[in-house]
């Protein structure tokens, strides 16, 4: 029996039969990172050794009947900005490289409680700020479906190790589209939870405004399992509402007939590459077919998404990156004797260029004479485009459109043009912005098997809604 | 396009953002800046008269929790997470005036 390319769900099925141990499911998956992932790095740090010792645990609650979750026993990874007590946190910064924190984010604290077994950490753009995985100071991922191809980003490690069958479920980020995008370059589903769905606490911010904490997984059921154990409130996390977390697995059994799907063509029919086109326009027949009903839909402002977006993360990152001056955490300079210089040369040598570039858009965004003909108008902006969905939520219950214009790109392709990598999430930027849900999952496959992704947007706090959709499309193709 | 960014500028926006600029990154970053602050310039065709800025989506407001004490037991890891020396469990840094 192959265990690496079965789901969470039988996997976590065979299990809890007393088919499988967790120790064989977690071997399995250690000897398939250790044949594979030096092609691939997907993985920054490996915890195997505790990994084998929680599958023991979990091997002896099984035998006791005592079960903590449906995530007991299942090997999972982590993007490399949770913190965690079992190893380093580098958020892929050279400013990182050795930080251990003292603590676990909540994220990870959760998953622990549920018996999940942590294989490592996942590769991801420095601090995540990136669309391909290659800004990370520990090396590009490359994508499993075409080494010379990037998996996307900034959850590019956590996509690809899904892809490649290193684990049942990964833990990413999205700030925009860092989940979504990368799920779409490796043919995986991942969940952009809305804003406030779950905790950020001991997660390293991007932009707090925006950054959410969500699941990767082979299949929507699979993401409803793992969003299960870590929705909800944190009074740690003063954005986490304290409001029901609905049973996800129950949700996403029922049919989607009736349903209305919005389409906005005008938003994205320019400009996409043919085969995403297709795969969008296979998706809209598959969802007729199964009785939903296709509504045209416009959102008039989301063409200004990105723009709006690239002032708004760097304002917040330029702010939340300050608290990396050498001092309390991290790499320092070897200038001991003066405090602007332990601040100015830490930063200089343990930031890459990305991140040096979105501080230096921050700092000119929010600077005295350009926040109002900047920042304050992104944020007016911001406010229309969560209009836009307001609007057509009255009329749809989910948006149907591409992940991203393009399958994935090579190796170096958009390096030395930030602009253009930045349009990679044009069709994600909206959805961040406005703080709704949204799910990106296989749709189909190029001549040469790339995938492609479609996604489902639904409104904030409507996860169970786009997990059904996804699972049901998943369900009717298998 | 041009660009409205200038190498002399990136180096003072560097300085602000406390990070070190030599002439040769300055050359690279201005004309990369430029094109992404032009690229903001399309919001400016949008008409936002009298519309509220969003900060953030949740619609919640003060959210406060319990002010409950509850003792830290591992201040170590804490001051080992600092590489600068170590006087009576604080960090010793050198003056700031």
């Amino acid at each position: 029996m192959n265990l690496t390319k079965k789901t969470l769900t039988e996997l976590s099925e065979l299990f809890r039969s007393g088919e499988v141990s967790s120790r064989e499911i977690t071997d399995a998956f250690i000897a398939e990172i250790e044949e594979k992932d030096s092609k691939i790095n997907a993985f920054v740090t490996t915890t195997f050794d505790v990994a084998r010792e929680m599958a023991d645990v979990s091997d002896a609650r099984q035998k006791n009947n005592e079960l903590l979750s449906p995530l007991d026993g299942m090997p999972i990874a982590l993007k490399d900005v949770v913190c965690t007590i079992e190893c380093r946190t580098t958020a892929c910064s050279n400013i990182l490289k050795n930080f251990q924190s003292p603590y676990d984010a909540t994220v990870w604290k959760k998953l622990k409680s549920a018996g999940a077994v942590l294989l490592g950490k996942t590769n991801t753009d420095e601090f995540t700020m990136g669309a391909s995985t290659q800004t990370s100071a520990f090396g590009i991922t490359r994508n499993p479906h075409d080494l010379e191809r990037v998996a996307g980003g900034s959850s590019g490690g956590s996509a690809a190790a899904i892809a490649a069958n290193f684990c049942t479920g990964a833990i990413g980020t999205e700030t925009n589209g860092s989940i979504r995008h990368p799920s779409h370059f490796c043919g995986v589903t991942g969940l952009k939870v809305s804003y406030g769905r779950v905790s950020r606490w001991g997660t390293m911010p991007m932009a707090s405004s925006l950054d959410v904490v969500g699941p990767i997984a082979k299949t929507a059921e699979d993401c409803a399992l793992m969003l299960q154990e870590i929705a909800g409130h944190d009074g740690k996390d003063s954005t986490t509402p304290d409001i029901e977390v609905p049973n996800y697995t129950a949700e996403i059994q029922h049919s989607i007939r009736d349903m209305k799907i919005g389409i906005p063509r005008n938003f994205f029919e320019k400009g996409i590459d043919e085969n995403v086109a297709q795969v969008i326009a296979a998706a809209e027949a598959q969802l007729r077919d199964m009785g939903a009903k296709i509504i045209d839909i416009e959102l008039p402002h989301a063409e200004y998404a990105v723009a709006a977006y690239y002032i708004i993360a760097p304002g917040e990152i330029s702010s939340n990156q300050a608290r990396y001056d050498g001092i309390r955490f991290g790499e320092s300079s070897k200038a001991k004797d003066d405090l602007q210089k332990i601040y100015t040369e830490t930063r200089s040598e343990g930031f890459g260029d990305e991140v040096k570039r979105r501080i230096l858009i921050g700092t000119f965004v929010l600077s005295a004479g350009y926040s109002d003909q900047y920042y304050r108008q992104a944020q007016r902006v911001r406010t229309l485009i969560k209009q836009d969905f307001d609007n057509a939520w009255e009329n749809v219950d989910a948006i149907l459109s591409p992940v991203s214009p393009t399958p994935a790109f090579k190796i170096g392709e958009n390096l030395d043009d930030p602009l253009k990598m930045y349009l990679e999430d044009m069709f994600l930027a909206p959805s961040c912005l406005a703080g709704q849900c949204g799910i990106g999952f296989p749709g189909g496959q190029t001549d040469s098997g790339l995938p492609i992704g479609v996604q489902i947007i639904c409104p904030a706090m409507k996860e169970e809604r786009a997990l059904r959709i996804a699972h049901q499309m998943q369900k009717y193709k298998t | 396009m041009t660009s409205k960014i200038s190498p002399d500028d990136v180096k003072h926006l560097a300085q602000l953002a406390r990070l070190k600029m030599s002439a040769e990154e300055a050359a690279k970053f201005a004309p990369q800046l430029g094109d992404i602050v032009h690229f903001f310039e399309a919001l400016k065709k949008v008409n936002t008269k009298n519309v509220v800025e969003t900060s953030q989506t949740t619609g919640l407001e003060n959210i406060t929790r319990e002010d409950a004490i509850s003792r830290y037991k591992s201040e170590k890891l804490l001051i080992d997470c600092s590489s600068h020396p170590v006087k009576k469990n604080q960090i010793s840094i050198p003056n700031v005036l």
